[in-house]
């Protein structure tokens, strides 16, 4: 990391370090000025020297950014289009504007604060992450096999009731780009429908922290099976209503077929994963080829089409949309009574939680027992909380099937309550690449409907 | 007949006035809070490629477009005087009109097999 | 009115018999003054009210078909909305991007809304009346070349559009303005050419003569003109599906984008009334005017004078109602793919359609004899395989090298990279997929 630190009073004493030394002072990008507190750098990434060259004011070639405040590019995606007449000659995509510095955040809590972080990232699957971080916890810690079957079980649930809620969240907002406004609301509809089960069972409605390293942080709420009961009956429905709406319809069809061709070839050069490389007719889902969380367990189709283009992707969501119906619908079958933690008190959070009066917290007997009776068990406790549990050294990396495609964790331990890195494979990052190859050579309306197929979610993107 | 344009001339003045109004007054009923980067142009958050006006190069792809916009728009004049003398010129009018328009179809298929209609 | 008609559509004559509260080109040029100001204030008073309506009522009944209420607060069922959205977009501080061409960013809506207004004044919105004594038509006025007048008011208008997206210095306003002149140009020529068969039928440009004309039987009866016409309609105004001079998904606001307080909406207000007047003129031309509908036609006190404005208000509704409905159900279109519409179905299609009609109107005109008859066909015949002989084929190019089949293969590419075997591919045991356990 070549960022200065920050004024040590230790070092007070030795110069500061000659940063500009490295640094060139006629960097277009980064600016510096001298203030009492130091130099101050503005970076900036007006990169048009690079995007016009030479030759560039002469031509007939017009740069267009799309983005960052952009009604269609899913957040703050930038995209750099060279344009000749209405034709994306040359197209980069530029991120960062979202950059939360979760991953370097995340070696300076312990390892449980560790799914509050995550679960941040991308934003419309936070199951997907809180999952993936406690597998490689779990595994780190070699009780990848303790973790109780309810608590699978319930794992496979969420999940699958956010992949619904993210393809919905994709298929309304690829139909808002594209112009089909009610498609946009059906999405959201439906969508509320599964923020409300999570909401019951989480407490919120996103960023819920309710996967833990072990288990989970509670068990399901009372009247949840029958909600989702209720849930799956509705679904199906609802889905062969964008079938009717979508699926056939001339202009739909139109925007989306052929166009952001990229081939099995092109998924395998830039590591795409997910929808984009199940529709070039590849049936890719970890879920099938490495199973977690008994998915080996579960009965479904891996929904793949030959098209390899947009109208392909779409089609893929929407089949995978019906199979989490039919997991969602099985998990119900095999939610049996029993704990959802690990029986190791030494990795257990030490108290169940119970919902009191101020909302979520200890249980008041847990309170009760280790204020009251038992010191060793407040000793206990105050050491799990304030300072967490400890993770054997050693690196594993973990990767789920999330809607968007293999999200990976890389984590790391030296041994401590802290991780020492987690990286994340973020498969938006990682099929953002894509975005030049499907779009140049396309019109300006073919970059839209490129980077909704691809569903990228910059807070996965930025992390 | 002079007369029956007479309206019309009201209510271009009517308009006229509505639309110059509403300009007008757009500068006055709002408040003015000035900022640098209000006025700058729209580029998603993004400082502006300097583009000045007027000597920004844009190609016009459809300049084909626009000539063939030429051809048929003089046909459409031929066309409405033809339609409504129609029952006044029978049967001389109607070969006369298959010639003129067979004429311009053949340009037309003519321009389509060129790929003159192509836009991408 | 008496006089006995023949029932074929195809035998209707040229020039229907004109009943007493029929106007013609010649009822007109005679109102005194203050007959002229009322109607002129009339039309435009009608014009701004049905915008601050329309605009309530699109996104109310585009909130039910998206299971939402819609705006309900100001006044009852939210009908002040638009008057509200008015008096906030007024109230909104005019920003003048520092790029702008001055002068031209300022003309710019003035010349959008200017015609919008001026094209209704030949509408006809009701049969002969008489007002404080005056004998008059409901109609600002007629001209005889009333339709045309219509026409190149609607052209004008797009000056308007690519004025301002051209003088705002944006790249987006830029790339809207210029989808918009090419939107507009294609789209009036099949606009202009549906109209045709109507004039062959009517035998008249003037709208109170061809209403007139429609007192037995409405043009809609010619449908592929009709359905050409809507279609060029809802393109002429930049209307979902065909809205991409200002597609928010691509261009931000279009052709606006750098626009703001009342000069945005001024654009907004041509755009609406824009699309009134398309209405309107699909009203007059092909829904029989301000005529009554079926059957109740027969009834002389609902077939004229003031009842003429409640069946014309009404068929512009719904005509109207079709466009918000449009915009609830279809995606957009992509500007190429708008284009070749325009270019290669809907022109040539109203100009077959075009000699087909004249073709069948000489028939009945010239009353000619069976062997006569085979010439007209025979030519359209001739002229049809002309066409086909130059037509190009319809194979698509083949972007990606992909076949016929769309064999699953394909989506391989080339092998340049190493790909594993997808399923049902003949399977090299090398390159399969190794079973993967976890560690």
């Amino acid at each position: 990391m070549s960022e200065p630190a920050g004024e040590d009073p230790a070092s007070a004493a030795t110069p500061t370090p000659d940063y500009t030394s490295s640094y060139n002072p006629n960097d277009p990008y980064a600016s510096v000025r001298e203030t009492t507190e130091g130099p101050i750098y503005t970076v900036t990434g007006q990169d048009w020297g690079d995007v016009l060259g030479g030759e560039g004011v002469n031509t007939e070639r017009i740069v267009v950014n799309m983005g960052p405040q952009h009604p269609s590019t899913h957040g703050v995606l930038r995209l750099v289009l060279e344009i000749d007449g209405e034709t994306v000659s040359q197209a980069r995509t530029v991120i960062g504007y979202l950059h939360t510095g979760i991953e370097k955040n995340l070696e300076y809590r312990n390892w449980v604060q560790g799914t509050t972080f995550v679960t941040r990232m991308d934003y419309l699957s936070p199951m997907f992450n809180e999952t993936a971080y406690c597998l490689g916890v779990e595994k780190l810690l070699g009780i990848t096999e303790d973790v109780p079957v309810r608590a699978s079980v319930i794992r496979v649930l969420m999940m699958e009731l956010q992949r619904i809620g993210s393809h919905l969240v994709t298929l309304a907002t690829t139909g808002l780009e594209l112009g089909a406004l009610s498609m946009m609301l059906y999405g959201m509809r439906e969508r509320e429908l599964i923020l409300d089960i999570l909401e019951m069972v989480t407490g919120l409605r996103m960023n819920h922290a309710y996967i833990r390293p072990g288990g989970l942080a509670q068990d399901l709420a009372p009247g949840t099976e029958e909600k989702v009961r209720e849930f799956c009956e509705i679904m199906p429905k609802r889905i062969q209503e964008y079938d009717d709406l979508l699926s056939a319809n001339p202009i739909w069809e139109a925007r989306t077929r052929d166009v952001a061709y990229l081939d099995l070839t092109g998924c395998m050069a830039y590591g795409v994963t997910g929808p984009v490389l199940r529709a070039t007719g590849y049936p890719w889902d970890l879920r099938k080829t490495m199973p977690y969380c008994g998915y080996e367990s579960y009965e479904f189709e891996v929904p793949t089409q030959h098209s390899a283009d947009a109208y392909g992707r779409y089609l893929v969501r929407l089949d995978e949309m019906r199979e989490s119906v039919k997991i969602i619908e099985q998990t119900l079958e095999k939610l049996r009574p029993g704990p959802i933690m690990v029986a190791d008190k030494k990795i257990a959070w030490p108290a169940q939680l119970a919902l009191g009066a101020d909302g979520l917290g200890n249980s008041l007997g847990h309170i009760r027992e280790i204020m009251g009776s038992s010191m060793e068990a407040l000793i206990h406790h105050f050491k799990l909380v304030t300072e967490g549990i400890r993770v054997p050294a050693g690196q594993v990396y973990v990767a789920v099937e999330s809607p968007r495609g293999e999200l990976g964790y890389h984590v790391v331990s030296d041994g401590g309550t802290r991780p020492y890195r987690v990286h994340v494979r973020d498969p938006s990052f990682v099929n953002l690449q894509s975005v030049p190859a499907m779009c140049e050579g396309g019109l300006i309306a073919d970059v839209i409907a490129a980077v909704s197929s691809i569903d990228p979610v910059m807070g996965g993107v930025d992390r | 007949m002079g007369h029956v344009y007479m309206p019309i001339l009201v209510l271009f003045v009517l308009a006229a006035a509505f639309a110059v109004g509403s300009v007008t007054a757009a500068g006055f009923t709002g408040p003015k809070r000035y900022n640098r980067a209000k006025v700058d142009a729209y580029e998603c958050g993004i400082e502006a490629t300097p583009q000045p006006v007027g000597t920004a190069h844009f190609p016009v792809k459809y300049y084909l477009t626009a000539m063939l916009f030429i051809v048929f728009d003089i046909e459409i004049i031929f066309l409405y005087p033809w339609a409504v003398t129609f029952s006044k010129l029978g049967f001389f009018g109607l070969v006369e009109m298959v010639l003129f328009i067979g004429t311009v179809f053949v340009a037309y298929a003519y321009v389509w097999r060129r790929g003159g209609l192509q836009w991408d | 009115m008496n006089q006995l008609i023949s029932t074929s559509p195809l035998s209707l004559p040229s020039r229907a018999p004109v009943a007493a509260t029929e106007a013609t080109v010649s009822t007109f040029g005679h109102d005194p003054w203050w007959l002229i100001l009322g109607k002129v204030v009339a039309v435009f008073v009608f014009l701004v009210l049905i915008t601050l309506f329309l605009i309530w009522a699109e996104r109310r009944i585009v909130a039910r078909m998206q299971q939402r209420l819609g705006p309900n607060r100001t006044g009852p069922f939210g009908l002040g909305q638009g008057l509200a959205d008015g008096i906030k977009l007024a109230l909104k501080e005019e920003i003048i991007p520092a790029m702008a061409d001055k002068p031209v960013y300022f003309i710019a809506p003035i010349v959008a809304t200017i015609p919008a207004f001026l094209a209704f004044a030949v509408i006809p919105v009701g049969g002969v009346v008489s007002i404080f004594g005056h004998v008059t038509a409901l109609q600002v006025t007629d001209l005889p070349v009333a339709v045309l007048f219509i026409l190149a008011c609607s052209s004008f208008g797009v000056y308007g559009i690519v004025l301002g997206g051209w003088a705002s210095g944006s790249t987006y306003p830029l790339l809207g303005a210029l989808r918009s002149a090419a939107q507009v140009i294609s789209y009036e020529v099949s606009l202009a050419l549906a109209l045709v068969p109507i004039f062959l039928y009517a035998g008249s440009l003037s709208t109170s003569e061809i209403v007139a004309a429609q007192n037995r039987f409405w043009f809609v009866f010619l449908v592929p003109s009709f359905v050409i016409y809507m279609v060029s309609a809802v393109g002429e105004t930049n209307r979902a599906p065909f809205d991409l001079p200002e597609a928010e998904g691509e261009l931000v606001g279009g052709f606006h984008t750098e626009y703001s307080s009342l000069k945005f909406a001024l654009f907004f207000l041509a755009e609406y009334i824009n699309m009134t007047t398309v209405s309107a003129v699909a009203t007059t031309l092909f829904l029989g005017g301000w005529h009554a509908p079926f059957l109740l036609s027969r009834v002389p006190v609902l077939n004229s004078g003031w009842f003429g404005l409640v069946w014309f208000t009404l068929k512009l509704l719904t005509v109207l109602f079709g466009f918000i409905w449009l915009r609830g159900t279809l995606p957009r279109l992509r500007y190429d793919q708008f284009m070749r519409l325009g270019w290669k179905l809907l022109i040539p299609a109203s100009l077959v359609w075009l000699l087909l009609v004249a073709a069948m109107r000489t028939l009945v005109v010239e009353d000619v004899n069976l062997r006569r008859n085979l010439v007209p066909v025979g030519i359209v015949f001739v002229v049809l395989l002309l066409l086909v002989s130059f037509w190009p084929s319809s194979k698509k190019p083949d972007r990606d090298g992909e076949g016929e089949d769309g064999h699953p293969e394909i989506a391989v590419g080339n092998r340049a990279f190493p790909v594993p075997v997808l399923p049902g591919e003949q399977t090299d045991p090398t390159l399969a997929p190794r079973e993967v356990t976890r560690a």
